[in-house]
């Protein structure tokens, strides 16, 4: 599918703005008042879609659309295979096979997909030949659920909704105050007991990239190999290469709208094994074999877990916004991305820190050594000042931030705030786009009398 | 975008008789201290969207003629606009009559939901008549009528 449309030779120096250019709405699209460029910093609530995800959206449903898996005549045929072929080619962008990947909603849809399916494999309603398997990882009275003090809700409600509902108590890893998890406090909570264990691999607040493999084969020793390891992959999915499998996760959740593709679509990946092992949540068309008025036999992963219509133009989006990734790759050589957001990650969190009365969660000193990762997203807190009145203030600026809890309250209480401002970047940020934020921010305390 | 002012349209969201209520807040105690007494019933509302909250307490006691709200106390934590609020609430219904206090809080719903088209008589709402502005920020008319749904509800049940 469409790469970007300038060519310049592999390797060359990245240019953010050129790839701005293909974005539609942060190149003129949205408006200001006063006619001033949007400076859109808040890609970790939702990412932008470049001209190729709209325009293959469109052409699927000018030339396309019909439903998938579903009749014979040719264009179903050929909306399946295009549906099937964006699964293909999503799958390969996280390292997967296409069977190890489920469509869903989104994360949300996905964390609650299998926190669901646990709860039902432990009421017993588990799939014939693979009940060994799940009833390892299906809590009940006295066992455990491990989560971290920094998770989004969507992966931290499902997990005690589950707990509550089959008697397991749910523990959380708490995090250091340079926003670095404990990981010692994760090697005492991680025990005998744990079922699951769901961490992001990035927090939408601190940003800081976790130790997947560390955690992984932690939760393997601990618990001879018997909890479902569970990833958040929302934050780092638009912003470090992903190979699941890899990571040795079971299973993991991104959605589609952060990692510049389409809302309405995202996606589970599991283990071979495991998948085939998850009983089913979502329960209709399209994901059965035989149905009887009694009794239901299930397809095999993925479409077991895909019940009902798929949002398959969403998928097809969500497959050309991973060529479009792909293809800035190619056009500006391997890792400059990743380097481009790097430094942008820097600008940002050392510039931060020079404001005065700026405090940032998740500071840590082990970024500039290299011994902790980071991505582009900074929250914050401005002493004196309320995070909505700096974010109004910001975007008088015509600079958008989110401001809020970020649906991690938890993680904000613990860090004595109940909202902080988020400044999030993806690879059609400028630098130009941190210094504005930047000196708008520098006016924030000023203008509310405070720090005077 | 269309509810972005510029920064021009932001003076009219912080007037300094706004930013002056923001630091003084007017009632803002620490409830513990309070016990609640009779006739007082307290009220909790929180702004989902961030956490923002409010817990008030209003006294209602019988006047002359009917019910009027004697106090007015409240702790919370949130923006300038969410504590400027409280603060001219408190100061504009501090001795009211509950039926007056009724109409006040359905005419500052009303504009706020206004998107700018209706603005509170100050003979009538005081200081908080420059919460008009507010109404152009769709964004923030949660944040000015939080106080307002907690004085509503707890007048109801005191
Ligand atoms: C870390 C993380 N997890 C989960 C989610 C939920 O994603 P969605 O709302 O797309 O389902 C988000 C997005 O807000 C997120 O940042």
């Amino acid at each position: 599918m469409s790469a970007p449309t300038t060519t310049a030779p592999a390797g060359a120096a990245y240019d953010a703005a050129a790839v701005r250019a293909e974005f539609p709405l942060l190149s003129g699209g949205a408006q200001l008042p006063d006619g001033a460029p949007l400076v859109y910093l808040d890609s970790a609530a939702t990412s932008q879609r470049p001209r190729a995800v709209l325009d293959a959206e469109r052409s699927f449903l000018e030339t396309t659309n019909s439903a998938v898996h579903r009749g014979a005549h040719s264009l179903a045929a050929e909306a399946t295979e295009l549906f099937e072929g964006a699964r293909e080619t999503v799958a390969a962008f996280v390292g997967a096979q296409p069977e190890q990947l489920v469509w869903t909603s989104g994360a949300t849809a996905g964390l609650n997909l299998v926190a669901y399916s646990l709860g039902n494999a432990a009421a017993g309603r588990t799939v014939p030949g693979h009940e060994d398997a799940v009833r390892q990882w299906a809590p009940g009275p006295g066992d455990e659920i491990v989560v971290t003090e920094a998770e989004h809700h969507a992966n931290l409600v499902p997990w005690q909704e589950l707990a509550a509902r089959t008697g397991a108590r749910l523990r959380a890893v708490p995090v250091h105050d340079d926003g670095v998890l404990d990981l010692e406090a994760a090697a005492a909570v991680i025990g005998e007991r744990t079922r699951v264990v769901a961490f992001s691999h990035v927090s939408n607040v601190l940003g800081v990239v976790n130790p997947v493999e560390q955690l992984v084969a932690m939760t393997r020793e601990a618990t001879g190999g018997r909890a479902l390891t569970v990833l958040d992959a929302c934050q780092s999915a638009p912003h470090l290469a992903l190979d699941l499998p890899a990571l040795g996760v079971d299973v993991a959740v991104f959605s589609g709208h952060k990692v510049l593709g389409p809302n309405g679509v995202g996606c589970l990946y599991g283990r071979t094994e495991v998948l085939e092992a998850l009983p089913p949540f979502l329960l209709g068309g399209s994901m059965v074999t035989t149905v009887t008025l009694e009794a239901t036999a299930f397809l095999p992963p993925p479409q077991r877990f895909e019940a009902g219509t798929q949002a398959v133009s969403q998928a097809v989006g969500l497959a050309a916004a991973v060529d479009f990734l792909r293809g800035v790759e190619e056009r500006f050589g391997e890792g400059a991305v990743a380097e481009h957001e790097r430094r942008l990650e820097r600008r940002l969190r050392h510039g931060l820190r020079e404001v005065p009365g700026v405090r940032l969660l998740g500071d840590a000193d082990g970024v500039d050594d290299g011994t902790v990762q980071r991505v582009a997203l900074q929250a914050f807190d401005v002493e004196g000042v309320h995070a909505h009145d700096v974010g109004q203030l910001l975007d008088a600026r015509g600079v958008a931030v989110r401001v809020g809890h970020h649906c991690a309250q938890p993680l904000h209480r613990r860090f004595g705030v109940t909202a902080s401002v988020r400044a999030s970047a993806a690879l059609y940020t400028t630098e130009d786009d941190v210094d504005t934020f930047l000196d708008a921010l520098s006016g924030v305390r000023a203008y509310f009398g405070v720090g005077r | 975008m269309s509810a972005s002012p510029g920064s021009r349209g932001l003076d009219a969201l912080y007037q300094e008789i706004v930013l002056d209520h923001a630091k003084r807040r007017v009632g803002f105690t620490s409830l513990a201290d309070h016990p609640e007494q009779d006739g007082a019933a307290t009220s909790h509302q929180r702004n989902p969207v961030c956490g923002d909250e409010i817990t008030l307490r209003a006294v209602v006691a019988d006047g002359p003629e009917g019910p009027v709200v004697e106090d007015v106390v409240w702790e919370g934590a949130g923006c300038s606009i969410s504590q400027s609020s409280a603060s001219m609430l408190t100061e504009l219904v501090r001795g009211v009559p509950v039926e007056q206090t009724d109409r006040l809080v359905a005419g500052f719903r009303e504009a706020m939901r206004s998107r700018g088209a209706l603005a509170l008589d100050e003979e009538e709402y005081g200081d908080a008549a420059a919460l008009s502005g507010v109404s152009k920020f769709t964004a923030r008319v949660k944040c000015a009528m939080l106080a307002w749904v907690a004085l509503e509800d707890a007048v109801r049940r005191a």
